[in-house]
């Protein structure tokens, strides 16, 4: 650590905090501060740069323990509202996750389906204190005989409930366009033919791992905001991927870095977790994440102060080459071109849209800060960061 | 010069009576005519923008209502619901007439009523569904004007 001017510890940024002496920017300030002071003097007055981001994030679901019923059952097949939940654990535990979607939906036999309804829906009831049904079904055993058990639940009513994410806070993100003669309903949104739109999905500047593009102080034991309550890293996300093609600030120009997180679903808010239905391909859920990124060291205080300017986005086809299993960049567009509204691809003005809203990111990104400033709110130091490369 | 979309309806009993074009003649109004759709001997629902003063808008509402003419003003259809709202911009590069945009350098989605023309294009693709009665064409929507 010889090498930086500054040097901090997480233990020296959470006595700060303790005694109320931190001092807390979000990502979008640190980019200003950075600027003003050099990052040798950002470093040594800025200890914590707080970032966000709200988008669609498939890969995520509750684990439930829905308590045991008299007489007992072990469930092997569990419904909420009408939405199956994973029943291949224990009696009375299910997995729930987000793009499940119900058992009656129609699915996309009406094209586009609508898919109005799923386990993304399900969490942001729960969450926001609803009563689910419950419908489990068993095959009996001696010392679990119930074959069938109902009830109304709110999530007061579950011993146990977490949010468990097994890929979320994608890295960076593909901007997606439609290169064939038909619209097309993805993932990414809509895509008229023709390339006539193209739709990105980070929230950029404000982005958690855009902000710590190789990982130095994020993985397994790092507090986060999670959904608008405490959660975890819990170690890489699947898919995580620190190989990916980097510019010369070390960003990475695509999706690379992914987290795994965790956290008590009861200490969330609707406000972050939300149900998402998208036009012919599915259901999700919208996920609140930030994460708190200690300046260690004057390199921490450049890294965090990335902007849109900085960051590279991949423009891939969602038209033939990504659904083929293709997915090779037509080209390169940054943050700050993408946020216009409008980009040149191809010699042709295209709109743009994002599908993670910048407005709430902010949001996270400012209450994370509030609730270190005010001391609720420690840093977790990581047991085992993310596997990551060298810059 | 003011502008108003509206959504004018007209029953079996009037539908072949020519009644559209006396806004041009009688009250110098512009229409524009955004969408049209007619189910012969049924029902006829047209979405026109009118321009021209306000009073003589007015005025050329008041004419197509004294002629049966249902007349519903878009921007009191059409509403988004604040609460499920995310912001996140997904309906602005779908949205024809720039009624959905996003603000700079807030990015919060701003939704422009009088532009709208309920294309119908925000309600399918609003992730949250916070798009409301953005299609005034469905062919199942015969007679929700009558049961208002």
């Amino acid at each position: 650590m010889g090498e930086f001017k500054i040097n901090k510890t997480f233990a020296e940024i959470n006595k700060k905090i303790k005694d109320g002496s931190v001092v807390v920017l979000t990502a979008e300030e640190m980019i200003g501060a950075t600027k003003e002071l050099g990052p040798v003097e950002a470093a040594r007055k800025v200890d914590v740069v707080t970032t966000g981001t709200f988008g669609i994030m498939c890969s995520s679901g509750a684990f439930l323990n829905f308590g045991h019923a008299k007489p007992r059952i072990k469930a092997n097949r569990v419904y909420l509202n009408g939405v199956e939940a994973y029943a291949g654990l224990a009696a009375v535990d299910c997995y729930l996750g987000a793009a499940q979607t119900r058992e009656d939906d129609p699915l996309n036999k009406v094209f586009p389906g609508r898919f109005r309804y799923g386990g993304g829906h399900v969490i942001e009831d729960l969450v926001a204190g609803k009563e689910v049904k419950l419908e489990a079904f068993a095959y009996g055993t001696d010392c679990y005989p119930n074959r069938q058990h109902e009830a109304d639940m709110a999530l007061k009513d579950f011993p146990d409930a977490w949010l468990l994410n097994p890929r979320n806070g994608y890295q960076n993100y593909n901007c997606a366009v439609n290169l064939s003669k038909k619209t097309i309903y993805t993932y990414m949104g809509i895509l008229r033919p023709d390339c006539t739109n193209a739709n990105y999905s980070t929230s950029g500047q404000l982005s958690p791992l855009l902000n710590d593009p190789f990982y130095r102080t994020i993985g397994l034991g790092t507090r986060i905001f999670l959904g608008g309550g405490v959660g975890y890293v819990i170690g890489n996300g699947t898919q995580h991927n620190p190989n990916v093609k980097r510019s010369e600030n070390g960003v990475v120009m695509g999706g690379a870095g992914t987290i795994a997180v965790k956290g008590d679903l009861k200490n969330m808010s609707p406000k972050y977790l939300r149900g998402a239905s998208l036009a012919g391909y599915g259901c999700s859920l919208n996920v609140g994440i930030g994460v708190p990124i200690p300046i260690l060291n004057e390199e921490m205080a450049i890294f965090t102060s990335v902007s849109d300017e900085d960051i590279h986005a991949p423009i891939v086809d969602y038209g033939f080459d990504y659904p083929e299993g293709g997915g090779s960049p037509l080209g390169y567009v940054t943050y700050a071109q993408l946020k216009t509204g409008e980009i040149t691809f191809d010699g042709r003005k295209i709109t743009t849209a994002p599908l993670s809203s910048y407005a709430i990111a902010l949001e996270i990104a400012n209450s994370l800060k509030d609730w270190i400033t005010t001391g609720r709110f420690f840093l977790g130091e990581p047991q085992e960061i993310l596997p990551t490369v060298s810059y | 010069m003011a502008s108003k979309n509206v959504l004018l309806i007209f029953k079996s009993n009037i539908m072949y009576k020519p009644v559209i074009y006396r806004l041009a003649r009688d009250f110098d109004l512009i229409f524009n005519i955004l969408e049209a759709k007619i189910l012969p001997r049924r029902e006829g629902r047209i979405l026109l923008e009118l321009r021209g003063s306000e009073d003589l808008i007015e005025k050329g509402i008041k004419f197509l209502k004294q002629n049966e003419v249902l007349v519903e003003l878009l921007s009191d259809k059409v509403w988004r619901e604040e609460d499920k709202c995310v912001h996140c911009g997904a309906c602005t590069g779908l949205c024809p007439t720039g009624a959905l945009t996003i603000t700079q350098p807030e990015m919060r989605v701003s939704f422009d009523v009088e532009k709208c023309v309920a294309c119908g294009m925000c309600g399918l693709v609003c992730p949250f569904g916070a798009m409301k009665d953005v299609t005034l064409f469905d062919p199942f929507a015969e007679g929700r004007s009558d049961s208002k």
